[in-house]
């Protein structure tokens, strides 16, 4: 892949994460997330002898799917060793180089991981092929509008202060484009769908310190290398504040969980039929009478 | 969820058989002896530490 391609510093998301494990992780939308993904999963009424979590950091989803009654093997699957579990089967890969057999996976899963992937479309197809006909993926991003509000108010301080502005806040996919990126990757039945949660904050201060819990501050290529400048951070601080906050002086921050779930293909699949199948004519099911295209209906 | 807990130090054997080389997606030969995976394709040997085989190719040791 050529470097102009490359928005994410996948070496410094690493030191990111440790760093964030070592402060002591802020977990609150990792938990939200796990617990919905076991849900979706608990709807699907089918066995994953073999599953894969591509990346999900933390612990929260494997606690999260323990108690789910048809999953066999779930392999963990993350780019620094120690954040894998012990004595449990596990991988240290990168998302973007998958060391899995074709079609030798049942399900694969991953929670708030693939928003850093430099290479969606390049991972998803990997997934495709590693998943068995008719296996599942199933994986939860921040999409969209995540970290609006911090864009903005990081834009106008930089502007106002540093005469410039550079990229604070990573650039998120919106959930169309994913849609669009799990039928590309030749993925069945496609959804794609939007939890907005929106988290209120005493301050944007402690937003930030969230992010660095999270490991999630900026890690892209193009950020600036200098040292954020004081001023800047202060005047981000009031502009967020006074754009923001809620009657209460708590100030908004706006998380965009993108769903997507994506069958490999198989016969046995629902498909649409094929143009002229047709056994019954619309216009007998409407009970109207039928027209050429471009004859207009008396009134 | 199967919840047996493997010593550390042995790789799953179900996990042996689904791993392939992440450059080439080979398969890959496992040598006991070294805890190494070896990709005969891409010529690398990727180490396992602890059970927990080592898929990137920049942790890998170039065979000649």
């Amino acid at each position: 892949m050529s470097d102009a391609l490359r928005v994410f510093d996948r070496t410094l998301l690493r030191a990111r994460r440790r760093r964030a494990a070592a402060l002591g992780p802020a977990t609150f939308l990792l938990e939200r997330v796990a617990e919905d993904l076991a849900e979706r999963l608990g709807a699907v009424l089918r066995d994953f002898p073999v599953a894969v979590d591509l990346g999900t950091p933390g612990e929260a989803l494997r606690h999260a799917l323990a108690r789910h009654p048809r999953l066999g093997t779930l392999i963990a699957v993350d780019a620094v060793a120690d954040h894998l579990p012990r004595g449990r089967p596990a991988v240290v890969a990168d998302e973007e180089l998958l060391p899995f057999r074709d079609a030798s996976l049942d399900l694969v899963v991953s929670a708030l991981a693939l928003q850093f992937a430099n290479d969606l479309p390049g991972v998803l197809a990997q997934i495709r092929r590693a998943l068995k006909p008719d296996g599942l993926f199933l994986a939860a991003l921040l999409g969209g509008d995540t970290l609006t509000e911090l864009r903005q108010a990081f834009t106008i301080a930089e502007a106002e202060v540093a005469g410039g502005i550079s990229p604070r806040v990573a650039p998120f996919a919106d959930v169309r484009t994913l849609g669009m990126l799990l039928q590309r990757a030749g993925l069945a039945l496609p959804v794609a769908d939007v939890d907005r949660v929106t988290v209120r904050y005493e301050t944007p201060l402690a937003l930030l310190d969230d992010l660095r819990r999270m490991g999630a501050t900026n890690v892209m290529f193009d950020r600036s290398r200098a040292p954020l400048r004081r001023g800047v951070l202060m005047r981000m601080a009031e502009v967020y504040a006074a754009r923001f906050s809620d009657a209460d002086g708590r100030v908004r921050a706006t998380f965009e969980v993108v769903w997507l779930s994506g069958w490999a293909p198989h016969p046995s699949q629902q498909k649409p039929l094929r143009p002229g199948s047709a056994a019954a004519r619309l216009a007998d099911a409407l009970g109207t009478v039928e027209r050429p295209a471009g004859e207009k209906a008396p009134r | 969820m199967t919840t047996s807990e493997r010593p550390s130090g042995s790789v799953d054997p179900k996990l042996l058989e689904i791993l392939v080389c992440p450059l080439t997606k080979a398969p890959l030969e496992y040598d006991a002896e070294r805890q190494e995976l070896i990709s005969r394709a891409a010529k690398l040997a990727y180490p396992i530490r602890d059970g927990i085989p080592i898929m990137l190719p920049e942790e890998a040791r170039p065979l000649e």
